[in-house]
């Protein structure tokens, strides 16, 4: 254990409460047969042989359980790229936990599916485009659609709840209504809607996918109609455009409060982009039980609470609201980890960061960096 | 289905991927579904543990009447307003007669 005061405090050394995790994200392994320009994977991938085994998962899950988390998303990478995934699975379900599992779908076969009938409880399927030509140029992977649409029709031949969910940016939204109406024709109970966050990979991505403030306002719009068409029929939770709000969002719904994140070589984290913050030091469940880090963990406790928020988020009514925001995207813009999120009006780098955006929206710039293992990051 | 009044004929189920859930860390019940884990109250858990995929709209709210001695308009009331909710956000399905009915 890194640090372990014996009352938890934030990163300024005020007491902290500490509330019961509901949601776990595993990242079971950053391998994935495709390439998407935006993964939410650190740049920096987990090496195959550092990933945690199916047992290490299932112990983790059983300490996760026991802590008060209710749900678990199985992730990566593409969870399918690990062959123990259905033991995986099933340890998570035997600790009593909801199994969600969020897949891109290559990779599956219809047998490997069927073996997880019983043990995952809802299945939540990436979108990169309404067709081959889109999705297959996004995800840097030929054919990706068509298996993507075969495994979609044994989901729903199965019977799994389906979940769509569709990563947004300036070369797909314009075709937003398609997504929505494909949902529907599969069957969707609900469709995500998340315009991508700038973090990451898809910070290296900015020109090519930042979208126009046209296309944030259109996609709004869309969003309501079909909201109000559909109700009853399908939900539709939507992830607006960061850049071009007035206020951030509440990050994680606030740091260290609901949610935790298992990095696949153990390494436990406040949100997946954690790591991006310079100076946080983090617990690794190989080293450390879950509650303790939890609890006492000195990343979890850093932005606890508002005691430690600057002005102006100190003294905004916003705070218990949003939390002063992505500590992320503080990191990277601000380069300091406690400022305002620059996507706040009140930010003092907001000009800044329009400026950027609708310079990088305008951009007609279309060539991708795509996600690429450390090995093949030679072409 | 929604936005309007509930058929009483109705029979409310639970679909796939939803399901009630003993929180023992927090001592309470939820109802869990995809991205949404609802905590329930008294008045939730009651109606939930009724729904057997079997019975109407109507039955439910007869039972509740009968175990909670309350008049059925303010059972009504509270079940119609607790359903229509969870059908909204599509945790709970209903099975009507007609053209729109789903198979439980």
């Amino acid at each position: 254990m890194t640090h372990q005061p014996v009352i938890p405090q934030d990163i300024q050394g005020n007491p902290v409460r500490v509330g019961l995790p509901m949601a776990m994200l595993a990242e079971l392994t950053h391998r994935c047969p495709l390439a998407c320009p935006y993964c939410s994977n650190p740049v920096e991938l987990a090496r195959v042989n550092s990933e945690l085994t199916a047992a290490e998962w299932g112990d983790i899950f059983r300490q996760a359980a026991d802590l008060g988390v209710l749900q678990v998303h199985l992730s990566g990478g593409e969870p399918a790229s690990r062959r123990d995934l259905t033991e995986i699975a099933a340890a998570a379900r035997d600790a009593g936990l909801y199994v969600n599992l969020i897949t891109s779908g290559i990779g599956f076969t219809e047998a490997r599916l069927r073996e997880l009938d019983g043990i995952v409880d809802h299945v939540q399927l990436s979108l990169q485009g309404i067709d081959a030509e889109m999705a297959d140029w996004i995800s840097g992977y030929g054919g990706s659609f068509a298996r993507k649409m075969q495994v979609a029709e044994w989901i729903g031949q199965i019977g799994f709840p389906l979940t769509l969910n569709a990563v947004v940016h300036r070369q797909n939204l314009d075709r937003l209504p398609e997504m929505i109406d494909l949902a529907e024709r599969l069957g969707c109970r609900r469709i995500e809607v998340a315009t991508v966050q700038f973090h990451g990979w898809a910070d290296l991505n900015r020109r090519p996918l930042m979208p126009t403030l046209a296309q944030a306002q259109r996609a709004r719009e869309i969003v309501n109609e079909a909201r109000r068409r559909l109700r009853g029929r399908m939900v539709i939770d939507y992830v607006p455009a960061d850049h071009h709000a007035t206020y951030p969002k509440s990050c994680m719904g606030g740091w260290g409060s609901t949610g935790l994140n298992i990095a696949p070589d153990g390494v436990v984290l406040p949100c997946h982009a954690a790591q991006t913050i310079k100076g946080l030091e983090f617990d690794n469940i190989r080293d450390v039980r879950l509650a303790q880090i939890w609890q006492y963990g000195a990343a979890f406790n850093a932005f606890r609470g508002t005691a430690w928020l600057p002005e102006p988020c100190a003294s905004c009514e916003r705070r218990e609201v949003d939390f002063g925001g992505c500590r992320c995207q503080a990191m990277a813009m601000a380069n300091d980890p406690l400022a305002t999120d620059p996507v706040c009006s009140r930010s003092s780098l907001n000009a800044r960061l329009r400026a950027e955006a609708e310079a990088e929206a305008a951009s007609d710039d279309i060539a991708l960096v795509y996600r690429r293992m450390p090995k093949e990051k030679r072409t | 289905m929604t936005g309007h009044r509930l058929s009483n004929a109705c029979i409310p189920y639970l679909p796939r991927g939803v399901r009630l859930h003993d929180d023992r860390v927090r001592g309470i019940r939820v109802l869990l579904a995809p991205e949404r884990a609802m905590q329930l109250d008294a008045v939730g858990d009651a109606i939930l543990t009724e729904l057997d995929g079997r019975r109407s709209l109507a039955e439910v709210i007869l039972t509740l009447c009968d175990r909670y001695d309350a008049p059925s308009e303010q059972i009504e009331g509270d079940v119609h307003d607790f359903i229509r909710g969870l059908v909204d956000r599509r945790m709970l399905f209903l099975a009507c007669q007609g053209p729109h009915g789903e198979a439980p």
